[in-house]
């Protein structure tokens, strides 16, 4: 399976009181919050455990775009993942991704997408969300009504511009343009593989799976609560009449190791300071009327929306987390165990780990990378070895890299 | 009882559900952001001097077509068809925030459809020092509470406004998702849509109504709509909200009665 390490690069140092004396994280935290000199720091520590994680071993490095908030500071990911191309050699670079309704035109993300697979030497995998209602309808002024229409338009000019080699009018109702014509265009043919991430909206899984694109699934609510979901995906891809192929999706998963189980008690604080701090978001920004279709609003996805999960998930203790599977902590041998069986469970073939989170110093991040890759990834990368994936890029050497010491 | 019309518009594209009750001189009404519940006892007040036409926007209750109309020119034509449709070939239009935003672009574009015109506290214009409320990021329980003019104010309230108001407070919530999507389509994220630059178009004699209390869209906004509508006299109603014509029934009625006769 492939194992890619993923980063949020989350603002660290929002104060004791926040999550009470604030409204959110996301949309309208003040940004008088934000203390430049702290985050510069902050921003080159995790381009260090980006690099880190490619040294030690993972299969990719994957950033992400959001907007107005101190949950993850990355508005544009190209310039992180353009940094780390230009850092790493190996591994696959997922951007995951460019919201697409947010680019006035849309062929910008076609044209940063191709510098970005020509720099790197086609290792890049683009991602393309929908994007959170906080990052699209709040932070961006999106129509919810028509933010997913503008969506789908926006690809298939992005998905023309990468293949056509002429240059080509578009008369959309979003983007009207009378010269297509990109330079550069990608370096693999004839475009990246593409991923994209959802919450179990009904209309993404249909739109992925009709387009043969990966499903990630990004959420914190653990692989227990995961599961539904997943069955969901698999099941809308058997009614479909597709071939189940574990590389058709991904999942996102919490992981801390430690020496022992005890000792994995030095990732309390962090997590605590993710799901109160950086996930401290109001009823009322994650859902707006609109965002979701009907559909998907009576659906069992709609019916546990990001409001009432973050409500949940910051009244949790520690013990609870580890209970409920949002967090896998522990052992190498815990977490090989649980999270075997978490990806087992969800039949998932990308793994994307979050080994960074809250307010974890550099020093744990690290030592939580090396752990998870010398004592627990080579315990995992056979599962699905009877599977290929035509999802991964064609510039990335698919033997396995050696840990450096 | 009101009666219930069904019109299809353009090839079906368009099923239009308008309620239609009184008779005299023909009254369209158009209502808000939060659609209508049912026959209001304002229409009931206004139908014993006008034929009182009020329809259920596109994307509302069983009226469709919403995703056939791209942006607030689209949605004003689709009042003209339905005018067209009924056989009014000109009426009084009363118009709630986006149906008063609505009702003013009707009287800008087309002056001969448009008797005379009421506009209670319409959307259409924004001001940074006094910001519209962002309906999206409400929740139910925030909608129910800053709709009216304060939450003690039903204690106050006739038995009949009394009984109407809470019965529109339980399908305001249920229906939020649904009504909230067609109306972010005008009014979000800002919901300035250039009526400013079309509005000394407006012939028609104008009342602008606003609720003293109004949470949603504070009264100050009454001074664009003077300054822009060439014939507008203002009156603002004492303790009432932003659904003046419900949490009001009777003051409100009075007001638009005497204006129009």
């Amino acid at each position: 399976m492939k194992l890619c390490f993923f980063h949020l690069m989350p603002y660290q140092d929002l104060p004791d009181n926040f999550e009470k004396d604030y409204h959110s994280v996301w949309v309208d935290a003040p940004n008088s919050l934000f203390d430049p000199k702290k985050a510069h720091h902050m921003y080159n520590d995790f381009l260090d455990e980006l690099e880190y994680a490619e040294k030690m071993g993972f299969d990719a490095i994957c950033v992400n775009e959001h907007h107005n908030n101190a949950y993850g500071m990355m508005p544009s990911p190209n310039l992180m993942a353009s940094a780390m191309i230009r850092a790493t050699s190996k591994a696959a670079v997922v951007v995951l991704g460019n919201s697409l309704a947010l680019y006035n035109p849309p062929i910008r993300v076609a044209e940063e997408m191709a510098m970005m697979d020509v720099m790197s030497g086609g290792r890049l995998i683009a991602g393309f969300p929908l994007g959170t209602a906080m990052d699209t309808i709040f932070g961006y002024g999106q129509v919810p009504a028509t933010l997913r229409e503008k969506y789908t338009e926006a690809h298939d000019l992005v998905m023309k511009a990468w293949k056509e080699r002429e240059p080509f009018a578009f008369n959309g109702k979003f983007t009207q343009l009378r010269y297509v014509n990109i330079w550069p265009r990608p370096y693999q043919q004839p475009h990246p593989p593409i991923w994209v991430p959802g919450s179990g909206s009904l209309e993404t899984w249909d739109w992925t799976i009709d387009n043969d694109y990966v499903y990630c699934y990004l959420s914190y609510s653990g692989y227990k609560v995961g599961k539904t979901i997943m069955d969901g995906f698999w099941d809308e891809m058997e009614r479909k009449g597709k071939e189940f192929n574990p590389y058709h999706a991904g999942f996102l998963q919490i992981v801390a190791v430690s020496e022992t189980d005890e000792q994995a008690k030095e990732y309390k604080d962090a997590i605590e300071y993710f799901f109160k701090k950086s996930l401290h978001i109001p009823a009322g920004f994650g859902n707006p009327p609109g965002y979701r279709s009907v559909k998907t609003n009576a659906s069992q996805a709609g019916s546990s929306t990001i409001d009432s999960r973050t409500k949940q998930l910051s009244d949790f203790t520690w013990e609870d987390y580890l209970e409920a599977g949002n967090v896998i902590v522990g052992s190498p041998e815990t977490v090989r165990q649980e999270l075997t069986h978490a990806v087992k469970e969800l039949r998932v073939g990308n793994l994307m780990l979050l080994l960074q989170f809250g307010d974890m110093p550099k020093e744990l991040a690290l030592k939580n990378t090396t752990l998870f890759a010398n004592e627990v990834m080579p315990y995992m990368r056979d599962i699905w070895s009877e599977y290929d994936t035509r999802w991964w890029p064609e510039g990335v050497d698919n033997s396995v890299p050696t840990p450096s010491q | 009882m009101p009666e219930t019309i069904e019109l299809s518009l353009r090839g079906g594209d368009f099923e239009a559900t308008v309620l239609k009750d009184g008779s005299g001189p023909p009254l369209l009404y158009l209502h808000g952001a939060v659609g209508q519940k049912g026959w209001a006892p304002f229409l009931s007040a206004l139908a014993q001097q006008f034929t009182v036409y009020a329809p259920y926007l596109p994307g509302y209750a069983k009226s469709t077509g919403l995703e056939k109309l791209d942006d607030i020119l689209d949605l004003t034509l689709h009042q003209f068809e339905l005018l067209d449709a009924l056989g009014v070939s000109k009426a009084h239009v009363v118009g709630h925030f986006l149906g008063g935003m609505i009702a003013a672009e009707m009287a800008a574009l087309s002056p001969s459809y448009v008797d005379r015109l009421v506009l209670a506290a319409p959307a259409g214009t924004w001001r940074d020092d006094a910001q519209v409320a962002d309906l999206l990021a409400m929740t139910a329980g925030d909608l129910q509470t800053e709709l009216w003019s304060s939450a003690s104010s039903s204690m106050s309230l006739s038995t009949a406004d009394f009984e109407a108001n809470a019965r529109l407070k339980a399908e305001l919530a249920a229906d939020r998702m649904v009504d909230l999507t067609a109306a972010g389509k005008f009014l979000w994220p800002i919901p300035d849509r250039g009526l400013k630059r079309r509005a000394y178009r407006i012939k028609a004699p104008t009342l602008v109504l606003w609720g003293e209390n109004d949470r949603i869209i504070p009264p100050v906004y009454a001074e664009d709509f003077s300054r822009l509508i060439p014939q507008a006299e203002v009156s603002i109603i004492p303790n009432a909200g932003h659904l003046l014509m419900i949490e009001r029934s009777e003051v409100f009625s009075a007001a638009v009665a005497e204006f129009l006769s």
